[in-house]
């Protein structure tokens, strides 16, 4: 199936107003969205669920492996090298495979899915990416019954990853799901974003998008996928485990130990909008709360 | 020409306030303002407590009393960059909103030093005047000794809302530690410059 990418046919201003015409609509009626983006009251819907533009998106990012700094990884990430790129699917599987980008975007057809993406350090943005579920890409192996985690490794390059030539983390950059979040259907495979090619600074060639997280946990540039039988230490969990723990649910009721996830502030918005509420699950508890029944989310955070 | 020192660095201190308004006018403060404004409105705040404390060391490094008639100003522009701090974080990013605000200084130690810093230079800034340092005589001097904790607070305030230490909140230690340090070597040779 021939894919048409929506930047080879519209600039991103009616790409934009396409959005706000199926927005006007109700997402209901948009066959485009993936997921409806939900909403807490009507007064603050609109900030909500207005796309963030493509140069916020791709130019304020948390990346260190390109820097510290917001505006680090665009400056830095430009000549990364993303071809050619194989991951390893590895661990606890019967048959360990190795597939190259090639190989998953000629398997894999990536659909546009708006997610709200809510980033620890309490801002938020709304994000057309360009993907497909993550199950579809776990599904070529077939994990054993030890499997019951599955780490993500992202790529180890300090001559082409300034920020790696420091020890701000615990390089290479480690995050993990349990495996019934990893096989959920609004965990993402990134390949794109805004009907284009995804850029280097958001995770290019591939990275994971976990909607219903902070945004630390969706791994950016995967060289590795491995299930294993123990919970995973994350980087940020082992740079500072008593900040960041393994599970990271976007939870208002649970502060980060410096400062309260009760609000966030909408990212390419002036001064004079206010901060809106921040939604438990970021807002996907329908679809996510079922995953953590009986569990004490301030103690698993 | 000393006549024109003062109004100059008045001059001076206003150049931070003058390029935030514009920045903040003309739109130019990148997709996340409300911070920006935060961080810059607190950062010369600690850059003026850093030039407050500067004076009298200076002023015994070159021999020279005009350091200590700028003193009083700068001071009182650590209270102007702090009053727009913290307005930044009440008003703009909050609201007035003063539940989470009440919540926030309960609860984080970031905010609590902070706005402890900035409550300690209510009575440094209300007993500025010339009237009132005569009026307070001794208990003037011990009174504005208050700034030395002040800045430990704000180093401290910068220190705590950081991922880590490094590095320029440490910088900003550094800094106040050594010139507060400098003022124990002069007292040591009894020379009373408070």
């Amino acid at each position: 199936m021939k894919k048409i990418k929506y930047s080879e046919i519209t600039p991103e201003k009616i790409y934009k107003n396409r959005r706000s015409f199926i927005k006007s609509l109700g997402y209901g009626a948009s066959s485009l969205a993936v997921a409806t983006i939900p909403f807490a009251s009507q007064t603050q819907a609109d900030d909500r669920n207005e796309l963030t533009s493509y140069k916020d998106i791709t130019t304020y990012n948390n990346y260190y492996e390109f820097g510290t700094s917001k505006s680090d990884p665009y400056v830095n990430s430009q000549n990364f090298k993303t071809s050619p790129w194989t991951i390893s699917i590895e661990g606890e599987v019967e048959k360990p495979i190795k597939i190259s980008m090639e190989e998953i975007t000629e398997a894999f057809v990536s659909e546009e899915r708006i997610y709200r993406l809510r980033c620890v350090e309490g801002w938020s943005m709304v994000i057309p990416w360009m993907g497909f579920s993550l199950s579809k890409l776990l599904s070529k192996v077939n994990p054993t019954s030890k499997a019951k985690y599955v780490e993500f490794e992202s790529v180890y390059d300090p001559e082409q990853m300034k920020g790696q030539r420091y020890p701000v983390l615990n390089w290479p950059y480690k995050e993990g799901l349990r495996i019934d979040e990893a096989m959920h259907p609004l965990t993402t495979v990134v390949t794109g974003l805004y009907g284009k090619k995804l850029p280097n600074q958001n995770g290019a060639p591939l990275r994971i998008f976990i909607p219903w997280k902070y945004g630390f946990k969706s791994a950016k540039a995967i060289v590795k996928i491995k299930f294993v039988e123990k919970m995973p230490t994350s980087s940020w969990m082992w740079a500072s485990p008593r900040e960041y723990g393994f599970y990271s649910n976007v939870n208002p009721n649970v502060d980060h130990p410096r400062w309260s996830q009760a609000t966030e502030r909408i990212i390419g918005k002036d001064i004079w909008v206010p901060r809106v509420k921040t939604l438990m699950f970021n807002g996907y508890g329908d679809e996510v709360a079922n995953l953590y029944t009986g569990m004490d989310l301030k103690k698993y955070f | 020409m000393r006549k024109y020192f003062k109004p100059g660095v008045f001059i001076l201190s206003t150049i931070p306030f003058l390029l935030i308004f514009y920045k903040i006018y003309f739109n130019k403060l990148g997709p996340e303002p409300v911070k920006e404004i935060t961080h810059f409105t607190g950062e010369w705040t600690l850059i003026f407590i850093c030039l407050t404390l500067s004076m009298t060391p200076l002023k015994r490094l070159t021999n020279l009393n005009i350091w200590i008639s700028f003193r009083r100003m700068l001071g009182l522009f650590v209270f102007f960059y702090a009053s727009l701090h913290l307005l930044t974080y009440v008003g703009i990013d909050y609201r007035f909103n003063l539940q989470p605000i009440i919540d926030d200084v309960l609860k984080k130690k970031f905010i609590f030093i902070g706005f402890a810093a900035w409550v300690l230079l209510l009575p440094l800034a209300i007993t500025s005047s010339q009237m009132m340092m005569k009026l307070l005589k001794n208990n003037w001097k011990k009174l504005h000794r208050l700034i030395y904790v002040i800045a430990i607070f704000g180093a401290l305030h910068y220190i705590w809302l950081s991922k880590t230490i490094f590095f320029r909140p440490l910088v900003y230690l550094v800094i106040i530690l050594v010139l507060l340090a400098l003022r124990i070597k002069i007292k040591n040779r009894n020379v009373n410059y408070g």
